[in-house]
């Protein structure tokens, strides 16, 4: 499973900190920290509070690659902040994200190609998150379809269901599931599956359970991506676990090493 | 027209260099580079296989017990000299890779140890090609004259063998100590052969410094066992697992001259044919079926089989377009 981690985000209070205070050595810390744990690329958020996050996103981006050199992922809902990151990261890019709302597609998509970025897109619009599966898989074909208009790689394109918090959306999480394996249907090449784990599990007791048993079923259900803590041990055993009982890493005695020696 | 299907991996085979040149500390003349395939065996179209596979002959440090007839007439004249055999193999044969069995070393032979020492140093000065260093298969024996092997032949990146699961921290030590590179065999058995690596690179050992033996058997004997085993370490080293991203060698002559199909006579068995051309074909068809599993390094014997077998490999790399 491609695993991003979620840990440099500015709504984390030392990151905030570290971020308004230009101290490097925090983020990097973080980032190789991350690494460690296993994860195939690292998000950077801002964070709500930022305010100039055009800047600071571009600080961020150069702090994780002086020491880090696995992709990056521009997490903003600003365009421009992505493509002030987009132009300065060495490695692979991957643009967190864009809706089905045509005119965040049009320069989403284009800013992905023009920069040979993977692209996650979020099934919702401008009129909200969707509520059942007819409607995500509609917003679902809507990305897709306009990515193959544009001949963009569907293989680069990562859809996202939207997680909603298992204490107000507990009617809804089936459906969601359910989405993960109907989003492989929509085009040959399929589009890849990813989710933002921690959604599951807010304002919820039990969270590390919740979401090591979440992601547990929705790898079941061919989930091949997602953002989450990394440093939750048990989490990441979960996902290697799964991975192994669905034939996808040979197994041997010390798997769970074996999985993070990759 | 149907769309040309192109696989787009995200991992590739560990690249392994067997012998050091006088500028790398060694005294081999070149060195011989394996590994490097971003995808499975002559899909040229499709990415990088950097390194032809290679053939290294088989030599032993005594006159072998039970090769066949058709072999002892290429090297009857030689094998009871080492130093001799190898040299032939250089000269007549252009051999560019030798591996060298220690079979005497044996309890039941009993070579001494100063002999060993001896054929070893001998071997050194009279060539000058990369070297893999076999055991004798006993155990105690191979850990006692391997780590001493390993010493003598330090910094010139010699390939030895063999470990396996349960015995491989003794030559792993000296192995990683002296700069060689080493053979984790695993008896057909796929997660074994990444447990052993596993084993092994946690003493430090880098994972880029073993060669995986899977442990073939012959055509008609468990081939394609071998081959499906093969297959799926290669697949899953195509498809980024680090941990089992390691060149193969194959210890094909050794499994196809033991299997009666090669050696018994026509007289015995007329409708067979001459035994001449059934042994030689037996090795050579066992050595090409590996090669489309992904071998590495093809251990062989008979000088017909390896001529032709270096002839099919060459065709296939005309192929090769990056």
């Amino acid at each position: 499973m491609f695993i991003i981690g979620e840990l440099i985000n500015g709504m984390y209070k030392n990151v905030g900190q570290a971020i308004r205070k230009r101290d490097k050595s925090i983020i990097q810390e973080i980032a190789l920290k991350q690494i460690e744990a296993g994860v195939d690329a690292l998000d950077l958020n801002c964070g709500p509070l930022s305010e100039n996050p055009l800047e600071d996103m571009c600080w961020l981006v150069e702090t994780v690659q002086e020491v880090v050199d696995k992709p990056l992922c521009l997490d903003s809902s600003k365009p421009r902040i992505i493509e002030a990151g987009l132009k300065i990261i060495k490695n692979k890019a991957i643009i967190n994200s864009t809706s089905a709302d045509l005119e965040k597609l049009e320069i989403l998509v284009d800013l992905a190609k023009r920069y040979n970025a993977k692209l996650i897109g979020l099934t919702l619009s401008s009129k909200g998150v969707p509520q059942n599966k007819e409607q995500r898989l509609e917003l679902a074909a809507e990305i897709v379809a306009y990515c193959s208009r544009e001949d963009f790689s569907i293989e680069d394109l990562y859809l996202d269901p939207v997680v909603l918090p298992i204490n107000v959306a507990q009617d809804r999480q089936r459906d969601i599931l359910d989405s993960i394996q109907e989003f492989k249907v929509i085009s040959e090449p399929p589009p890849k599956t990813i989710v933002g784990l921690s959604n599951i599990s807010q304002g919820a007791s039990q969270r590390p359970l919740l979401n090591r048993t979440f992601i547990t079923m929705a790898i079941s259900f061919g989930l091949d991506a997602a953002i989450l803590n990394p440093l939750d041990n048990e989490l990441i055993n979960a996902i290697i676990t799964s991975e192994l009982i669905l034939n996808r890493q040979i197994y041997c005695e010390s798997f769970l090493k074996a999985y993070r020696k990759r | 027209m149907i769309k040309e299907y192109i696989e787009n991996w995200s991992g590739e085979v560990n690249t392994l260099v067997i012998g050091a040149t006088p500028e790398e500390g060694g005294s081999r003349r070149f060195s011989v580079k394996i590994g490097g395939e971003r995808t499975l065996p002559f899909l040229f179209k499709e990415a990088l296989l950097p390194f032809k596979p290679v053939i290294a002959y088989e030599i032993w440090d005594i006159e072998p017990i039970d090769w066949a007839t058709a072999l002892s007439k290429y090297y009857g004249d030689v094998w009871g000299n080492t130093l001799e055999w190898a040299d032939k193999l250089i000269r007549e044969y252009k051999a560019e890779l030798l591996c060298l069995k220690l079979a005497g070393a044996h309890p039941e032979i009993g070579k001494d140890l100063d002999e060993i020492v001896k054929l070893l140093e001998g071997l050194l000065k009279k060539v000058d090609i990369p070297l893999i260093i076999i055991g004798c298969g006993d155990v105690q024996r191979d850990n006692f004259i391997l780590p001493l092997c390993s010493q003598i032949l330090k910094n010139e990146r010699c390939l030895i063998g063999e470990v396996n699961q349960d015995n491989y921290k003794t030559l792993t030590a000296a192995v990683l100590a002296d700069g060689h590179s080493i053979i984790a065999q695993s008896p057909i058995d796929i997660n074994i052969a990444k447990q052993l690596n596993i084993l092994i690179s946690d003493m430090g050992l880098p994972l880029e410094r073993i060669v995986i033996n899977p442990t073939v058997g012959a055509l008609g004997y468990g081939l394609e066992y071998t081959y499906s085993i093969m297959e799926r370490l290669r697949l899953a080293a195509l498809n980024n697992d680090r941990v089992v991203a390691s060149p193969f060698i194959c210890f094909v002559g050794q499994e196809s001259w033991r299997v009666k199909e090669a050696t018994t006579p026509e007289k015995e068995f007329s409708r067979w044919g001459s035994e001449w051309r059934r042994g030689y074909l037996w090795e050579l068809i066992t050595a090409g079926a590996l090669l489309q599993a992904g071998a590495n390094i093809l251990v062989m014997r008979h000088p017909k089989a390896i001529e032709k077998i270096k002839e099919y490999i060459d065709k296939l790399y005309e192929f090769k377009i990056n």
